[in-house]
């Protein structure tokens, strides 16, 4: 409708409308391991206020979000819990890798740690630092939300490929 | 103010504080155990570091009891061990790695160190009579440093996953010795019971 109550109409595809509703209700799961964890807490409190961005309600179930953060390092002895935990979301899912730590091991090049969530789980958005600041966080939240408008995220790109209904093959 | 001066402890400099006490008990100790301290490195240069003894495996627990019970050290702070592969180069049968033990003396605040010095292969007796709570710290330096200990009851891995191999800490392990797991450490069953 426009403002003068005149009826109005646009055109669009039903997949971005779907789009446009995935990225305005991003359900957080937030896997803070260690310092990365404590930025990740100052982002979602009243000062950052990441609910400004349609990501407030964060759950600490797999199977109630749709957003991983992985917020600090992640051992080897941890590596197949956060693949656990990223199989049990349900699709279509999206990772955010935050810090050094997570997106590439860090300082932390020795036998114990991960060198880089990306061995583990597909990653969308990297966000450098250590730790990155609640900004940066935001930041990488509106461009990870950039994307899924686009539906260009790992995600989404999968469930076309799978779909037969647009254009992939089962 | 030169700032490599040590900054005294809360319970000021150790080494004015209680050197006396120090050289007192340890004077005792050597008369009582005589050859079975093989060292004794008093803190010459530091004035917040502590005396180190070097015993002899076999006479190690009844040192270790006598302190605890009849010189007041009722405390174990800390008990690790250091890999000392090629440290001593002067003979070719020294041993690998040194136990260490901290010990604190809970009525006048006094710490002391405590060495055994153990070769490759060789078991240690288990400290958990004496300190309950040597329990996990042998079960850390087992995890490791591949250390064995006589007695001890459920000698397990702590940190690192059970399936893996090797102990990490020792210095012939490779820093980047990466092994990798599909799937989360499998539970115990014997833990379930």
């Amino acid at each position: 409708m426009a403002k003068d109550g005149e009826i109005d109409f646009f055109t669009t595809r039903f997949e971005d409308v779907i789009n446009f509703a995935r990225k305005n209700s991003l359900f957080p799961l937030p896997f803070g391991t260690s310092c990365c964890g404590i930025e990740l807490m100052s982002t979602l409190a009243s000062g950052y206020d990441m609910a400004r961005f349609g990501a407030e309600v964060v759950r600490f179930s797999p199977r109630q979000s749709d957003l991983l953060i992985v917020a600090g390092i992640v051992n080897l002895k941890m590596a197949p819990v956060l693949r656990n935990i990223y199989d049990q979301m349900a699709d279509p899912k999206w990772v955010i890798s935050m810090g050094a730590c997570a997106s590439s091991g860090g300082i932390f090049n020795v036998y114990s740690v991960t060198q880089g969530i990306d061995t583990v789980v597909p990653v969308d958005v990297y966000v450098p630092g250590c730790p990155p600041s609640p900004e940066g966080l935001l930041n990488a939240l509106l461009r990870l939300e950039d994307r899924i408008a686009k539906g260009d995220t790992y995600s989404q790109r999968r469930e076309r490929a799978q779909s037969p209904l647009l254009g992939g093959s089962k | 103010m030169d700032i490599r001066h040590p900054v005294p402890t809360i319970y000021g400099y150790f080494q004015e504080k209680y050197g006396a006490i120090w050289i007192e008990e340890i004077g005792k100790l050597k008369e009582s155990f005589g050859d079975a301290i093989e060292n004794v490195l008093m803190p010459v240069e530091s004035p917040v570091d502590i005396p180190t003894l070097f015993i002899k495996k076999a006479k190690a627990h009844e040192l270790l009891n006598l302190l605890k019970n009849n010189y007041h050290y009722s405390f174990l702070t800390d008990y690790t061990a250091t890999d000392e592969m090629g440290v001593d180069t002067t003979s070719a049968d020294a041993p690998r790695f040194n136990l260490v033990i901290h010990l604190m003396n809970l009525e006048n605040k006094a710490r002391i160190r405590i060495k055994v010095r153990l070769h490759e292969g060789e078991a240690f007796e288990t400290l958990i009579p004496i300190w309950a709570g040597a329990n996990w710290a042998e079960r850390e330096i087992f995890d490791m440093f591949g250390i064995q200990f006589d007695g001890h009851p459920d000698l397990r891995r702590i940190i690192m996953d059970m399936r893996w191999e090797g102990h990490p800490l020792r210095k012939d392990y490779p820093l980047r010795g990466y092994q990798v797991f599909l799937t989360p450490e499998p539970l115990d069953p014997e833990l379930l019971k």
